[in-house]
C-alpha cells in the first residue's frame, strides 16, 4: 500500500506476569503472555480497517500498542511516515492529537467526578488551550454535533445512558481533530437499538471530518457493515486480511471460515450446517507451535504443527492475504497426499 | 436449585393435572403476568401484562434489550422474585399447575426438577468455592427420584455417577478428573456447559436459558447452541431461549416473542415475524441491524432511548420512539391475537402479508 | 439526529453531582447526623473555650482542693464538676483540654493524610523503584508498635506541642498511604485514565485530576476514623507524662492527675475519661455514616 497513514511491521507485544522474589529464587520459568506476535499491518488514509477476532486474540492490545498506550516489545510503528516506535514523550505528545481512541466500556471510560464539559475539554487543555471560553466554544460545538443538548453539558456521566456516554466518549476523541481514530469495540456494550445510532454517528463523522478508522470488534456483522478492508486475528497473529467483501464472502483461512459460519444470521431461519470448531482457545501464555490454529483446525495437516505459515497472496494484486499452509505450494508438494485430502476435506465444509 | 424438603412436598402428579385447563400441548402458559419493584423514586412496572405460551418440545425465543423485562418475566415464573419486587397480577400455569399461588416447598420441589434455568454469567451463577462435583450432586441428590430412593451409602456414589454422565453429555472432556475442579478453572464456554449440565441433571420438561451465549465468543457460542439444540432433540424438552440476538433466535427458535419495556410487543412463528414484522419496534429492530448477507445495505437506527419505567403512564411504551405514533396510542393498548397465530400490541400494525 | 427525546423520561433522582448524592444519603442516617452534631459541639467548645470556661484552667486555689462536683456534699455551683488536686476547676480544664485533643488530632491527621496521599499516589501510579522504596518504608514503619515508636521519638525530640504532632504523624502517614496506593493501583488501568494518557496528559495531571478525586471517599472515611485513634494516642502520651507538659491540660494528663485520687476524688479521672469517650464515640459513628454515604451500593 502506498502512503498508508499507519504502517506496522513485525509488531510484538509481550507481557510478563510478575514473579515474586521467591518464585524467582526457585527458578520458576517466566510466564509471558504473547499478546501480539509479529504483526504486519497497513491502514490506508481515509479507509475503515476492521479488525476482528475473538477474546484473547490481541486485537485490543494491538489497537493500544499502535497508539503507544502500551509500549511495543519489538517491531516498528510508522504514523504518517514517521517512525514513532521509540519517540520520546515530548515529541509523542505533539502527535497525540492526531491519533485518538474510542473505548468500549461507556461506564469506565468517563471520569465520574468530572462534568461532561470537563471530560471533553481535557484534550484541549492538555494540548495547551488555556482560555476557558475558547475551549468551551469548541467543546459545546462538538457535544451538539454528537447529539447532546445544551443543558446537559454541565452534568455528570452517571446521569446519562450507555449510548449517550459513548457519544461523549466519541466527542472527546474527536475534539482535537485527529486523523486516525482507533475504535475499540465502540458499540459492543450497547443495546441493539442503540448500536445502530452510534454506528450512524461514527459513519457521518468519518465523512464529515475525513477520518481514518481502525475498527476493532468481535461483532462481525457490524464490522462487515462499516469496513473497507478486514483483518482477522487469532492468538496474536493476523491470519487473513483483504477487502471486506472478499473476506466475508470468500474467506480463505480456515479460522475465518469457521468464524463466518458461526455468526448467527437473521435470514437463516432454521438450523444450518456450520463449521463448529472443537476445543477451547489455547492460552496466549503457551501458544501452540507452528500454526497457532492447528489444534482446532478442521483441515490441519501434520506439517501445521511444526511450520509457521507466512502471509500468501490470494488474488492477483496481493490485496487479499492469508497465512495458511494449505495455500503454500511447497508445503502441499512435500506433504502431497495429506495436503490434497485436507484441502478437499475442507472445501466440502463450505458454510451454506 | 437447593434441596427440597421431604419427598412428601406436594407437587401434583402428572395424572392429577392432566384433566386441568391448559391443554396437553402447552407446557407453560403466562396470562397477564405483571411484576413490579418498589423503589425510592416510585414503582417500576418491570413486567406488565405478559401473555405467552410455550408448547411442548418447542424452542421459544424471547427477544428484548435491557429493560425489556425478559429476564424478570422468567425469574417470576421460577419464583425467584424477592421484595421489593413482587408479582402483582397474572397467572403462570406450568403443566397445569398454577405457580403464583404454589407454596414454597412445592415450588422448590418443582424448580430444578421439572423446570430449570441457566443464567448469563456462569462465573457468578456457579458457586466459586464449591467444586463442580458438589454443585452437580447437590441438584441430583435433591431431585433425582431414583437416587433419592437409594439407601444413604449408595446415594453419593450414584449421584457422582450421574454427574459424570451429565458432564459427558454436555461435552466436557475427561469428566471424571474435571469433576473435582472449581468453576474458575474452566473457560467461559465450559462454565456455560456446566450450568446446562446442572440444569438438565434431572431431565426437566422445561429449560429456561437466560442469555446463554451473550458473554461468549462467536465460535464458542456456536458450540453451546448446537449442544442445547441436540439435547432438546434427544431429551424431548421445551426450551425458552432469552436473548437480545435476533440471529440466534432466527436459527434456533420455532416461535419468537418480542419484548420491549416490560411488555410483549409481538409474537408468532419466527420465520414469519422476521420476514413480515408487524410491530413498529420489531420492524425498527430488523431495519437497524447490519446483515451479513448484504453488509453494506444502509441501516436505519431507532431514534431515542428506552424510557424510564418509574411510574410509567398507561400508554404505548414504544410511543416516544415510534414513527407511526398517533394520539390514540396514548391509551392502554392490549395484546391482540391475530387469526394466523401471531399477536401484536399495536393499534396500527403493519398489515402487509 | 433526533435526540430531544433522549431525556423525556429521565429519573428525577439522578440530577445531582456525586457529592450531593452522598450528602443526601448521609442526612438520612440519623445517628450519624447526631454524632456529627456532637463532634461539632466539641469543636465549638474548643474554639470558644475562653468564653465558655467559667474559670481560668490554671488558676489554683488550695482551699478548693479536691472539691466534689455540685450535686455531692460540699459541692458548689461555681465549680460544677469539682476541682482537682491543686484546686483548679475541672470543668474549665476539660474545656481547655478539648482544644489540645482536637487541635492535635486534626493537625496529625491532616499532615499524615497529605503526606500519605502524595506518597501513595506516586507509589501506586509510577510504580518501579518509587513504589519499592515507599512500600519498604511503609512496611518498616508498620512493624513498630505505635505507642513505643511515639515514645521513642518524643524522648529524642523532647516535649512540646509541635513534637507531639510530628511524633504521631511519623507513623500515621503510612495508613492513608497504603490505602491510596491500593486504590491507585486499581484505577491506573481504568479506561478514563487511559483516555487521559492517550491525550498526552502528564503523570502529575493524571494523579491529581483523574485519580485523586475518585479515591478521596475512602481516604476521608479512614482519616476521620484515624482521628479518633490519634486522640486516644495523644491522651495516652499525656497520661504517661510525655505529651503536653503541665500546666497545659490535656484530657490524658487529667486522667493521670486523677489516678492518685481515684478512690476519693473519682470525678477527676472519670469526667476527663468521659470526654475522651464521648468525642471518640461520636467521631466513630460519624465516620461510619460517612462510609455508608459514600458507598455506591447504598446510594438508592
Amino acid at each position: 500500500m502506498s502512503d498508508p497513514i499507519l504502517s506496522v511491521q513485525g509488531l510484538v507485544k509481550h507481557y510478563e506476569k510478575d514473579r515474586s522474589a521467591v518464585e524467582r529464587l526457585l527458578g520458576k520459568p517466566r510466564m509471558v503472555v504473547h499478546a501480539v506476535n509479529k504483526v504486519d499491518l497497513d491502514v490506508g488514509r481515509g479507509e475503515t480497517l476492521g479488525l476482528i477476532g475473538e477474546s484473547g486474540c490481541g486485537k485490543s492490545t494491538l489497537g493500544r500498542t499502535v497508539l503507544r498506550l502500551h509500549e511495543p516489545t519489538a517491531g516498528t510503528i510508522r504514523f504518517d511516515g514517521a517512525d514513532i516506535t521509540t519517540l520520546e514523550p515530548k515529541a509523542l505528545m505533539l502527535l497525540r492529537s492526531r491519533m485518538q481512541i474510542v473505548f468500549q466500556d461507556p461506564y469506565a471510560s468517563l471520569n465520574p467526578r468530572k462534568t461532561v464539559r470537563e471530560i471533553v475539554g481535557m484534550p484541549l487543555l492538555i494540548q495547551g488551550m488555556k482560555d476557558t471560553a475558547q475551549r468551551d466554544d469548541r467543546v459545546h460545538a462538538m457535544l451538539r454535533r454528537v447529539g447532546l443538548r445544551d443543558d446537559q453539558f454541565g452534568r455528570y456521566p452517571h446521569q446519562f445512558s450507555g449510548g449517550q456516554r459513548q457519544r461523549i466518549g466519541i466527542a472527546r476523541a474527536l475534539i482535537s481533530h485527529p486523523e486516525l481514530v482507533v475504535c475499540d469495540e465502540p458499540v459492543s456494550a450497547l443495546d441493539v437499538s442503540i448500536k445502530a445510532q452510534i454506528l450512524e454517528l461514527l459513519s457521518e463523522l468519518k465523512s464529515e471530518l475525513g477520518l481514518t478508522y481502525l475498527f476493532i470488534s468481535h461483532d462481525i456483522a457490524v464490522v462487515a457493515h462499516l469496513a473497507d478492508r478486514i483483518a482477522v486475528m487469532y492468538l496474536g497473529e493476523i491470519v487473513e486480511v483483504g477487502p471486506a467483501r472478499e473476506v466475508m464472502q470468500a474467506p480463505r483461512h480456515p479460522y475465518t471460515r469457521a468464524l463466518m459460519s458461526a455468526v448467527p444470521r437473521v435470514e437463516a431461519l432454521g438450523r444450518r450446517q456450520r463449521i463448529v470448531l472443537k476445543g477451547d482457545l489455547p492460552s496466549p501464555i503457551n501458544p501452540p507451535s507452528g500454526c497457532k490454529f492447528h489444534t482446532r483446525c478442521p483441515a490441519a495437516m501434520p506439517r501445521c504443527a511444526t511450520q509457521a505459515p507466512t502471509a500468501l497472496s490470494m488474488n492477483a494484486d496481493a490485496t487479499h492475504l492469508a497465512a495458511c499452509l494449505l495455500y503454500d505450494a511447497s508445503a502441499r508438494a512435500s506433504g502431497a497426499p495429506e495436503a490434497g485430502t485436507a484441502a478437499a476435506r475442507f472445501s466440502q465444509k463450505e458454510p451454506s | 436449585m437447593m434441596g427440597a424438603d421431604s419427598p412428601a412436598a406436594t407437587v401434583p402428579s402428572q395424572a392429577a393435572v392432566a384433566s386441568r385447563a391448559g391443554g396437553g400441548d402447552v407446557i407453560l402458559r403466562l396470562r397477564g403476568l405483571s411484576t413490579s419493584f418498589s423503589t425510592h423514586d416510585g414503582v417500576v412496572k418491570a413486567v406488565q401484562d405478559v401473555d405467552l405460551d410455550v408448547m411442548r418440545g418447542e424452542c421459544l425465543g424471547i427477544v428484548g434489550e435491557s429493560g425489556s423485562g425478559k429476564s424478570v418475566t422468567f425469574a417470576s415464573v421460577m419464583g425467584l422474585i424477592k421484595p421489593p419486587g413482587r408479582i402483582t397480577s397474572g397467572s403462570v400455569l406450568f403443566d397445569g399447575v398454577e405457580l403464583t399461588t404454589l407454596a414454597p416447598p412445592a415450588m422448590r420441589a418443582l424448580r430444578g426438577k421439572r423446570m430449570a434455568m441457566t443464567m448469563q454469567d456462569a462465573l457468578t451463577a456457579l458457586n466459586p468455592s464449591m467444586t463442580v462435583e458438589t454443585q452437580l450432586c447437590e441438584v441430583i441428590l435433591a431431585h433425582d427420584d431414583e437416587v433419592v430412593k437409594l439407601p444413604r451409602r449408595q446415594r453419593m456414589t450414584q449421584a457422582r455417577a450421574r454427574a459424570v454422565e451429565m458432564m459427558a453429555l454436555v461435552g466436557i472432556p475427561s469428566p471424571q478428573s474435571r469433576l473435582r475442579e472449581y468453576p474458575h478453572q474452566f473457560s467461559g464456554g465450559m462454565r456455560q456447559r456446566i450450568m446446562i449440565a446442572i440444569a438438565l441433571a434431572c431431565k426437566p420438561q422445561l429449560l429456561i436459558a437466560d442469555e446463554p451465549t451473550t458473554a461468549l465468543d462467536v465460535t464458542i457460542q456456536a458450540q453451546v447452541l448446537e449442544l442445547i439444540a441436540d439435547l432438546r432433540a434427544s431429551l424431548g424438552m421445551s426450551v425458552v431461549l432469552i436473548t437480545h440476538d435476533l440471529g440466534v433466535v432466527a436459527e434456533q427458535c420455532d416461535r419468537v416473542v418480542v419484548m420491549y419495556a416490560g411488555q410483549v410487543m409481538e409474537s408468532g412463528p419466527t420465520a414469519e415475524v422476521i420476514a413480515h414484522p408487524r410491530h413498529p419496534y420489531t420492524r425498527g429492530l430488523l431495519a437497524s441491524m447490519p446483515r451479513l448477507e448484504d453488509p453494506t445495505a444502509p441501516i436505519r437506527p431507532i431514534q431515542g432511548m428506552v424510557p424510564s419505567l418509574i411510574n410509567f403512564p398507561s400508554q404505548c411504551r414504544f410511543y416516544s420512539r415510534c414513527d407511526r405514533r398517533q394520539d390514540a396510542c396514548l391509551a392502554n393498548i392490549g395484546l391482540r391475537q391475530h387469526p394466523d397465530g401471531r399477536a401484536t400490541r399495536c393499534l396500527f400494525p403493519e398489515t402487509a402479508p | 439526529m433526533n435526540t430531544t427525546l433522549d431525556t423525556v423520561f429521565e429519573s428525577p433522582a439522578q440530577q445531582d453531582s456525586p457529592l450531593r448524592r452522598s450528602a443526601r444519603t448521609f442526612m438520612r442516617n440519623r445517628s450519624a447526623v447526631v454524632a456529627v452534631g456532637v463532634v461539632l459541639l466539641f469543636v465549638l467548645i474548643a474554639i470558644f473555650a475562653p468564653w465558655i470556661a467559667p474559670h481560668d484552667p490554671n488558676e489554683t486555689d488550695l482551699l478548693l482542693r479536691l472539691q466534689p462536683p455540685v450535686w455531692m456534699e460540699g459541692g458548689d455551683w461555681s465549680y460544677l464538676l469539682g476541682c482537682d488536686g491543686l484546686g483548679r476547676d475541672l470543668l474549665s480544664r476539660i474545656i481547655y483540654g478539648s482544644r489540645v485533643s482536637i487541635f492535635i488530632g486534626t493537625a496529625v491527621v491532616v499532615l499524615a493524610t497529605g503526606v500519605g496521599i502524595v506518597a501513595g499516589l506516586m507509589a501506586g501510579y509510577l510504580r518501579g523503584w518509587v513504589d519499592t522504596v515507599i512500600s519498604r518504608l511503609v512496611d518498616i514503619l508498620l512493624a513498630f508498635p505505635y505507642l513505643l515508636f511515639a515514645i521513642g521519638l518524643m524522648a529524642m525530640m523532647g516535649p512540646g506541642l509541635q513534637n507531639i504532632i510530628l511524633a504521631l504523624a511519623y507513623k500515621e502517614w503510612v495508613i492513608p498511604c497504603r490505602l491510596v496506593r491500593g486504590e491507585t493501583l486499581a484505577l491506573r488501568e481504568v479506561e478514563y485514565v487511559e483516555a487521559a494518557r492517550a491525550v498526552g496528559a502528564s503523570s502529575a495531571y493524571i494523579m491529581g485530576r483523574e485519580i485523586l478525586p475518585n479515591i478521596l471517599s475512602p481516604v476521608i472515611v479512614v482519616s476521620t476514623i484515624r482521628m479518633a485513634h490519634v486522640i486516644i494516642l495523644e491522651a495516652s502520651l499525656s497520661f504517661l507524662g510525655i505529651g503536653v507538659q503541665p500546666p497545659t491540660a490535656s484530657w490524658g494528663s487529667l486522667v493521670a492527675d486523677g489516678r492518685s485520687f481515684i478512690m476519693d476524688a473519682w470525678w477527676i479521672s472519670t469526667f476527663s475519661g468521659f470526654a475522651i469517650l464521648a468525642l471518640v464515640l461520636a467521631i466513630n459513628v460519624a465516620s461510619q455514616g460517612l462510609r455508608d454515604a459514600f458507598d455506591p451500593r447504598l446510594q438508592e
